[in-house]
């Protein structure tokens, strides 16, 4: 059965464009605020929602995320919390994910976690520790319950692995598009280019780029080779460095209407 | 080599422990570092080169010593120390790095970063990035840069940069969890020099392999001094290098018993400790799964132990395994259990342990009491505790 996150890429092809994908942790600032926030992304334009389940160490994030993570989990977001935001974003009308390190899937029980995720209308889980070579459990109880599973990509995955990644992904396959953390960069890496295009010989699911994405310039380049512009830390600094939570979802909902603009080729 | 446990390990797995939980970005240099230790094995060269600097460098063998005076306040049973304590560098941190400083040559990259807890692992990895010309960067807790001041300075002095890491609970856990993000960055150049049998596939097996040399000495050394192997190993637990690495050799003589002593800080009962097998549940942490101290929400819980060496929410995953399956047994050594058996070897043996030590040392006394005068211990003295000079001064009230 196609998931509401796969009947958006259908939808875009032929609007010939990319979608834009923003990401925010669950919890962040506070449980309401991550939903105005939310809902300002998703006015502003943004096609679809990652929701970060924050966790307590996260190595694979940068400083920004780091910080946000550490505020939300200070007010004791729980799998619970992260549930009903999934909820609450599903109800403006848009795709929702969620992304989260393995530990707390595992916690909290790998088929509740994907039946939950069903259950609350979600598309799909990202999981960007878990490796194929793990992930036997997830990819079962993710295809019986019709749950996107969207594994990351790295330039480093080299062209033996790359098929083996890819044929386990539904939804659409994450492309990291450099060595290294998550958070904005002056420039997307002229990695994320042939790592594109090195996915696309492997499979014809669509391919996101996401790590760096901040400008609408930036998601302008991007969009005219990849299926969709994942933009997550830009859109956290707009809350951590506006002097009022209503500037922050002011400052997020103008960010996300440039970057939509940006995704439109 | 054919022992079920040992057979049980297929691809970094102790039965349902171990494997790779990281981000694709590492699994390249994780495939190219497990084919490089596999093949470093079956070289007699590098095996040769990391004898002849274990002799002369190191100071190996390490002696074993038998602690006549600590051991009638351990029910009489006789007490042997493996002196890692010994070593250059003063701990058995300096097995492991050396082969995985070899490891780093061999694969053609030229810097390390490395983790450290007590400083115990940071200064081996300076001393080792010193003697064979490799650029060292070191993460540690900005609490542990308090704790150990002495260290930090030692592994300024050889050269390398100490980086404090101001995030989280500012201890070990978030030392490698800043590591790793460098080593994602990084990876093409560097080699991230894991100190404990923790982290992703290969890591547990290979850092494992490189300390097995405590065990295979030790077992001769019984078997030459005593005529017979003891009736129980025991070590301290943190991550479990130390444990391991004398555990292992003996893991086919089932009348051994192999005993963990993991730090309960102020007792397991009162939350705070770091009692991971006897306090924890199954989980993953840094790469691996294994026994995790974490709340219900699959978040680390943040551990508290004396002992920094031994501040650790995480284990490797081969003691998790060994564990289920009975074969070692773990239990926890408060803090002032540890104080109490680090002060009595000071003053029977003349010997100033680590605290991280002075667990396996604690155990020694209630398992002596337990097993009686017939009793042989071997005690893994994985380290020794001038680091500790300034927090044992503080608990004894020892003005400085």
């Amino acid at each position: 059965m196609a998931t509401a996150l796969d009947q958006l890429f259908v939808r875009l092809r032929s609007e010939n464009r990319a979608a834009l994908i923003g990401y925010m942790p669950a919890g962040f600032p506070t449980k309401e605020l991550c939903i105005a926030a939310i809902q300002a992304m998703v006015d502003g334009g943004v096609d679809a929602i990652e929701i970060g389940y924050p966790y307590s160490d996260p190595v694979m994030d940068g400083p920004v995320i780091q910080a946000a993570a550490e505020q939300s989990l200070s007010q004791g977001t729980s799998a619970g919390d992260v549930f009903d935001i999934l909820e609450a974003t599903v109800k403006m009308g848009v795709p929702a994910v969620v992304m989260t390190y393995w530990n707390p899937i595992e916690r909290f029980g790998v088929e509740k976690f994907a039946l939950e995720i069903t259950k609350r209308g979600g598309s799909g889980v990202i999981t960007p520790d878990l490796t194929i070579e793990e992930s036997a459990d997830w990819n079962n109880f993710t295809r019986a319950h019709d749950v996107n599973r969207i594994y990351v990509v790295a330039p480093s995955t080299g062209d033996l692995r790359l098929p083996q990644v890819t044929k386990q992904c539904s939804g659409f396959v994450y492309a990291a598009s450099l060595m290294g953390v998550t958070g904005t960069r002056t420039s997307v890496s002229g990695n994320a280019r042939s790592l594109v295009e090195r996915i696309r010989t492997t499979t014809d699911l669509p391919v996101s780029v996401g790590l760096g994405v901040s400008t609408k310039e930036q998601a302008h380049e991007v969009a005219q080779y990849a299926d969709g512009v994942i933009v997550g830390s830009a859109f956290i600094r707009q809350i951590q460095e506006a002097p009022t939570s209503e500037e922050g979802i002011a400052n997020v909902r103008a960010l996300a209407t440039s970057l939509a603009e940006g995704v439109r080729r | 080599m054919n022992s079920p446990v040992v057979a049980s390990e297929i691809l970094g797995h102790f039965g349902p422990y171990g494997g790779r939980f990281v981000p694709e970005a590492l699994i390249a240099a994780l495939d190219e570092l497990a084919a490089a230790h596999l093949a470093a094995q079956h070289d007699p060269e590098f095996q040769h080169t990391l004898n002849e600097l274990h002799r002369t460098y190191t100071g190996r063998p390490s002696i074993i010593t038998e602690a006549k005076r600590f051991a009638e306040h351990a029910g009489g049973a006789r007490i042997f120390l493996k002196r890692e304590d010994l070593n250059h560098t003063g701990s058995h941190k300096i097995n492991n790095v050396l082969g995985q400083a070899l490891l780093t040559k061999r694969m053609g990259k030229k810097r390390i970063i490395a983790e450290t807890g007590a400083g115990q692992h940071g200064v081996a990895s300076a001393t080792a990035a010193a003697l064979m010309g490799l650029e060292c960067v070191v993460y540690m807790g900005e609490e542990d840069t308090k704790r150990q001041s002495l260290n930090v300075a030692r592994m300024k002095l050889l050269g390398a940069e100490v980086i404090p890491v101001t995030t989280g609970s500012k201890t070990l856990k978030d030392a490698i969890n800043e590591a790793m993000r460098d080593w994602v960055t990084n990876v093409e150049t560097t080699h991230y020099l894991l100190g404990t049998v923790a982290g992703p596939h290969p890591f547990p097996s290979m850092v494992r392999d490189f300390h097995r040399i405590i065990g295979v000495e030790s077992r001769a050394q019984m078997l030459e001094m005593i005529g017979r192997l003891p009736d129980a190993v025991l070590a301290c637990v943190g991550g479990g290098s130390n444990a391991i690495g004398i555990f292992h050799p003996f893991i086919d003589d089932v009348d051994v018993q192999l005993i963990g002593l993991e730090a309960g800080g102020r007792g397991v009962e009162t939350g705070l400790h770091a009692a991971t097998i006897t306090g924890g549940t199954p989980g993953v942490l840094h790469g691996t799964r294994s026994y995790v101290l974490q709340d219900a929400n699959g978040q680390t819980i943040e551990s508290h132990s004396i002992s920094a060496g031994l501040d650790y929410p995480g284990v490797g995953p081969e003691h998790a395994y060994l564990h289920d399956i009975g074969r070692a047994t773990y239990r926890a050594i408060t803090d002032d259990q540890a104080m109490n058996a680090f002060a009595l070897m000071c003053k029977t043996e003349g010997i100033i342990p680590a605290i991280e030590t002075a667990h396996a040392l604690a155990g020694a006394i209630q398992v002596g009491n337990e097993m009686g005068k017939e009793a042989v211990l071997l005690i893994n003295l994985s380290g020794r505790g001038d680091k500790d000079v300034q927090t044992a001064a503080d608990y004894f009230g020892i003005p400085l």
